[in-house]
Parts: structure tokens; C-alpha cells; sequence
């Protein structure tokens, strides 16, 4: 307050220019802002501005600047498109795929490490679970495809060892088997990494109230549903809600490397995936950004959704 | 302690047998890939190497080691680790240092740039024409400079330094130390965990990012180890595919030589996972930590 006086009384009305001799006087400390500002402009603010190519039919040899304004064509476009249904069907059954398995499987692996009382066996299993987590997506699809390789792949000689098949099976070059390998991979590289929150949920839970619950004779089973489950649930709603403005990204780098065989291109299409192929293989920019920001915007919604929903269970994120 | 009763017992043993389980499905496939890369080429494809190589051999990777592309490959995601790791952390930690200034003008308009950059973004497309508008492509730099400031870690280093004692600042001052000297001198220093942290993740990203090459690099010789490791392993199931179609002919090549594309692959594998399994210990030990700092944000 006192500083505030003191400059009034020497500026009553200049307070813009002494806000900019301000400015010049603190020079160093702008600069230590200043360059990061500006690399965040370019980097994030102008591609914000580029999603206007979407109503454009942006030419590189005109630039974005000169390339005419066209609407909605490149909406209507994708809606009509024989791959609209594909790509969206691929879209959701994956999404969907990911997260009925991929969400609760942390939480059981949480809730089952709880349980192991033997303290090396658990350290055992958490450094090994979280370690794919940091592998590389490359790295984790040659391993998928070395385990199910034809060509002497663990897998297949497992199934013919337990004579359940006769000759190995191509796993990555049949459709119907892409769903499933692509959710256990997603599941396999995250599990043990995604269950370390809900771990420290669990920690913070009172142990008093399951020496109550022992007392009154409950099993370890109801003692997990009726106290743990409970006392953790805001955690799980926060990254409930956190996910579900995460469902439309069906996947991306997995989709990629693993269904690098063309054949599997009817199952394994979705919207990230295809704005990749029609945008930057193809060079259909304006299409590509289309399809992008629409996907953008149903996002949006759903995550709106999906906060209106838990707010009125009283845990929202905003 | 307490009896377990029959119920609770069964249970607990359930559990030991799934955990087990997966620990064993997340171990095996490195171990495997491990002894696949031990093991000659020509002896693995007769079948049955699991938990132990049978023809030992250190051809694989005297192979990769030879080859001038794989060591191109590794020397550029050794320089994309080193660089973009240095050049991050240091500019993030300036950024987050002025940030922190009570008197910085315009500090309330600047954090709402950075954050609305973590929910929205103008996507893939816009983003690779204006990396092409800037002449990036194929160029190294587009491996640093779009990812020099992160504004995840802007914020953990803000907090940090938040956390420092405001006497020591005070006192650098009146010794006549300005803002910049301040940090270099007394901030940095003081720094080294949370410096430690954001570094072995932002190195962790570099060493493992693959798709920023396989868009904006097209020559040879600036291609990371990554893209070129993927580049193998698809080659590798195009022979896969020729050889469900013909597997006489499939067969008489591989007995011809001993490496096959199998075995130099799990080998260049096992090399581009070996620097994640060395930095392994050291991010456990900090990514707890890392974890709860970034959910608390959310």
C-alpha cells in the first residue's frame, strides 16, 4: 500500500508510461521471460491460429496466408466420406476397448499389491511392472511383434507345445486379433506406471478403520469394497473424468507400429492415425486439419460432460 | 498376528499367482529379446529359444557395432539426448526463475499463455506446416528447439524455487549479486534433485521419441537410432509375410547364413533399451515423487 502512495504522488497521470519505464528497469528479469515467451508464441499460439486451415484449401505454394477461405467443405467432406464410419467406428470400439480394461486395471493391481504383506516380492513387482512404461514405442512394439512372430515367436510355440494349434498364426496380419493385441500392449506398458497414484491413495487411507472392520469379523474382500474402494473413489473420479477427455485418443504411436501391415488398415484406422495418413503422407492438409479439430472439439465436450456429471457427486476438476 | 481365515487366505494366494504372472509376461519379453540377441540367427529360426541362448554368440551385435547407419543412428539420438536435455532443463529453469519475480510485469498475463498451451494445441497438421514454413525440416535443430520450453516443468521449477529461502536471495542482492548472477550463483546450485528429476525425464523423452524423425527427417543422416530401429522391424515383417508364402525358400535362406534380420533386430533393441535400463535405478527413485508433484497440479 505505502508503495502504492509513494508513486501516485510522484506520477498522479502518467500510469502507463510509468508502467513501461517500470518495464525498462527490470530489463534482466524480462529477459529471463521474454525469449520463453516468445518460442511459446511460435510453437503453440500460431499452430492454435493454423487450425483456420481447416476452412481453407491451403496450397504451400500460396502459403496460408493466400489460400482461399472454402467453409465447411473439408467437414462435409469427411462426413461423406466412405472412411467417415470406418474411422469413427475404429475410433470408439478401440476408445472404449481402452478404457473398460485399460482404467480399472491399475486400480486391481493397486488394490492387489496392497494386499502382499511380503515387502521384497512387492518391491519385485513394482520395479518390474513400471519399467515398460519408459521403454520407447518402438522398442515395446519389436517385442510384441518378436513374441508373436510366426517365425519361432514365444507365443506360438507356447500354443503348439500345448497342441492348441497345429500351425503358428500370424497374429499381426489378421484383423480379428489386432483389437485385443493392441489393448493388452496398452495395458502391459502402463499398468504398473498408472497404479503408483492410486498406491499413494490407498497409503493415505486410515488404518484404524480396518482394525474396525476386523474386529467386526469383515473378510479382506469387504474390507476392500467397503473401505478402501470408498476412500479412494475422488482420486478415481479425478482420472475418471481425466480419461474420458482422453477417450477420442484411441491411440496413436501404438496404432502406428503396430499395425504396420496394410492389411490391417480396416481395423486399425482411427482419427489421429487417419489425419496422419491424408495429411502429412498424402499432403491433404486442409482435410487433415478438418478432421483434427473436430476431433478436438467433441473432446472438449466430453470432458465438459464428463465434469458436469462428477460434479454432481461432488468431485469436479474445476 | 491374526489367523487369516480360509476366505482370506485363498484370496492372498489368488493374488501372489497374478502378480506373479505379471510380472513374469512383463520380464519375459525383454529376457527373451536379451537371449534372442545372444544367440546366432541361424539357430534361433530352427525354434525353441526361450529362457536361454543355446548357440552363444556375440555376432549380432559385433554386426550392429559395424554398421554405419545403426552407429549414425546412435551418435544423433546421443546428441539429441545430451543437447536437448542441457539446452531444456537450462532455458525451463531461466524461464521458471523470472517467473517467480514478484515485481516481473505482466507476470499474470504470462502464466495464462503458458497455461492454456496445456489444454489446447493446434494439433498435428498446423503444427508440421509451420515447423516446414520454418525451414526445420531436416534440420537437428527441430529435435531442440520446439521442445525447449516445457511448461510442465516451468511450473515444478517455479515451485521449487518458490521454496527457497527468501533471506538468501535478500542477501545475494545486498552483495551486489543482480537477478542473473543470483540464479546462476546461489539458485542452480541449490537446485541439484529437483534439476536431477526434470532431467532424467526430459533425457528418458528424447533418447525415446521416434515420431518427430520419422515426419520431419527424411535423409539418412540425422535419423535417430529409434526410427531407424522401426524401419528394421518392419522390414522385418515384410520377410515374415514373403515367408507365411514360402516357406521352403525362407527356410534355405536363413540356414545360408547365421545372423538373420530377427536376431540383428532383437540386438539393436537391446542397445537402444540398454541407456533406460542404466538411468532405470535413478528415475525410480525420483519418478514417485514426479508423479504426485503432477497430479497435484491437475
Amino acid at each position: 500500500m505505502a508503495q502504492l502512495s509513494v508513486d501516485r504522488d510522484f506520477m498522479p497521470k502518467k500510469k502507463l508510461g510509468n508502467t513501461f519505464i517500470r518495464f525498462l528497469k527490470q530489463w534482466d528479469i524480462q529477459l529471463m521471460v521474454l525469449p520463453g515467451l516468445a518460442l511459446i508464441l511460435v510453437f503453440n499460439y500460431i499452430p492454435m491460429y493454423g487450425v483456420l486451415t481447416a476452412f481453407k484449401d491451403y496450397n504451400i505454394i500460396r502459403g496460408f496466408i493466400d489460400s482461399p477461405w472454402v467453409g465447411l467443405k473439408h467437414f462435409e467432406m469427411f462426413f461423406n466420406s466412405p472412411d467417415f464410419q470406418e474411422v469413427m467406428r475404429n475410433t470408439i470400439v478401440i476408445s472404449l476397448l481402452k478404457f473398460g480394461i485399460g482404467f480399472p486395471a491399475p486400480i486391481i493391481l493397486a488394490l492387489m499389491l496392497n494386499e502382499v504383506r511380503h515387502m521384497v516380492f512387492k518391491r519385485f513387482v513394482q520395479t518390474v511392472s513400471y519399467l515398460p512404461h519408459f521403454l520407447s514405442w518402438v522398442i515395446v512394439a519389436g517385442m510384441v511383434m518378436s513374441m508373436l512372430s510366426t517365425d519361432n515367436g514365444s507365443v506360438n510355440m507356447l500354443l503348439e507345445k500345448m497342441n492348441l494349434i497345429d500351425e503358428p498364426i500370424n497374429f499381426l496380419s489378421l484383423p480379428e486379433y489386432f483389437w485385443s493385441i493392441l489393448v493388452s500392449t496398452g495395458v502391459w506398458k502402463e499398468i504398473g506406471f498408472a497404479s503408483i497414484v492410486y498406491l499413494a491413495a490407498i497409503a493415505g487411507v486410515d488404518p484404524h478403520m480396518y482394525e474396525a472392520a476386523e474386529m467386526d469379523g469383515a473378510s479382506k474382500l469387504k474390507q476392500i469394497y467397503l473401505i478402501t474402494l470408498p476412500s479412494i473413489m475422488p482420486v478415481v473420479i479425478i482420472f475418471m473424468i481425466l480419461a474420458i477427455g482422453n477417450l477420442l485418443n484411441a491411440g496413436f504411436e501404438d496404432i502406428l507400429l503396430l499395425a504396420s501391415n496394410p492389411i490391417l488398415r480396416d481395423v486399425s484406422d482411427v482419427i489421429d492415425t487417419y489425419v496422419y495418413r491424408v495429411g502429412i503422407q498424402n499432403s491433404r492438409f486442409s482435410y487433415a486439419t478438418a478432421i483434427g479439430l473436430f476431433k478436438a472439439l467433441i473432446s472438449v465436450g466430453m470432458l465438459v460432460l464428463a465434469n458436469w456429471f462428477a460434479r454432481r457427486s461432488g468431485n469436479s476438476l474445476w | 498376528m491374526r489367523r487369516l481365515s480360509y476366505g482370506d487366505r485363498s484370496m492372498l494366494i489368488i493374488i501372489y499367482i497374478l502378480l506373479s504372472l505379471l510380472a513374469f509376461t512383463t520380464f519375459y519379453p525383454f529376457w527373451n529379446a536379451l537371449v534372442i540377441s545372444f544367440n546366432t540367427g541361424r539357430d534361433t529360426s530352427l525354434g525353441g529359444v526361450t529362457f536361454w541362448p543355446r548357440d552363444w554368440t556375440w555376432e549380432n551385435y559385433s554386426i550392429v557395432f559395424g554398421d554405419s547407419r545403426l552407429l549414425g543412428g546412435f551418435s544423433i539420438s546421443v546428441l539429441r539426448t545430451v543437447i536437448g536435455t542441457v539446452t531444456s532443463i537450462l532455458a525451463t529453469a531461466i524461464f521458471a526463475y523470472g517467473m517467480t519475480k514478484k515485481e516481473l510485469i505482466g507476470r499474470k498475463l504470462y502464466m495464462v499463455v503458458c497455461i492454456i498451451t496445456l489444454y489446447f494445441s493446434g494439433g498435428l497438421i498446423p503444427t508440421y506446416l509451420l515447423i516446414r514454413e520454418l525451414g526445420l525440416m531436416n534440420s537437428f535443430w527441430v529435435f531442440i528447439i520446439p521442445s525447449l520450453i516445457s511448461v510442465w516443468n516451468m511450473i515444478i521449477f517455479r515451485t521449487f524455487f518458490n521454496g527457497l529461502p527468501d533471506g538468501l536471495l535478500e542477501s545475494a542482492k545486498i552483495d551486489g549479486c543482480g537477478n542473473w548472477g543470483t540464479f546462476f550463483r546461489i539458485v542452480l546450485p541449490l537446485s541439484g534433485p529437483v534439476i536431477a528429476t526434470l532431467a532424467l525425464f526430459t533425457a528418458v523423452y528424447h533418447w525415446n521419441e521416434w515420431f518427430l524423425p520419422s515426419i520431419y527427417i527424411t535423409t539418412d543422416n540425422l535419423m535417430p537410432i529409434q526410427p531407424l530401429l522401426k524401419q528394421i522391424l518392419n522390414s522385418n515383417i515384410v520377410t515374415e509375410h514373403v515367408s507365411s508364402l514360402d516357406t521352403a525358400a525362407q527356410g534355405q535362406l536363413g540356414r545360408m547364413q547365421t545372423v538373420t534380420s530377427k536376431s540383428l533386430s532383437m540386438a539393436t533393441m537391446m542397445v537402444a533399451t540398454l541407456p533406460i535400463i542404466l538411468v532405470y535405478p535413478f528415475l525410480q527413485k525420483y519418478f514417485v515423487k514426479g508423479v504426485l508433484v503432477g497430479s497435484l497440479k491437475e
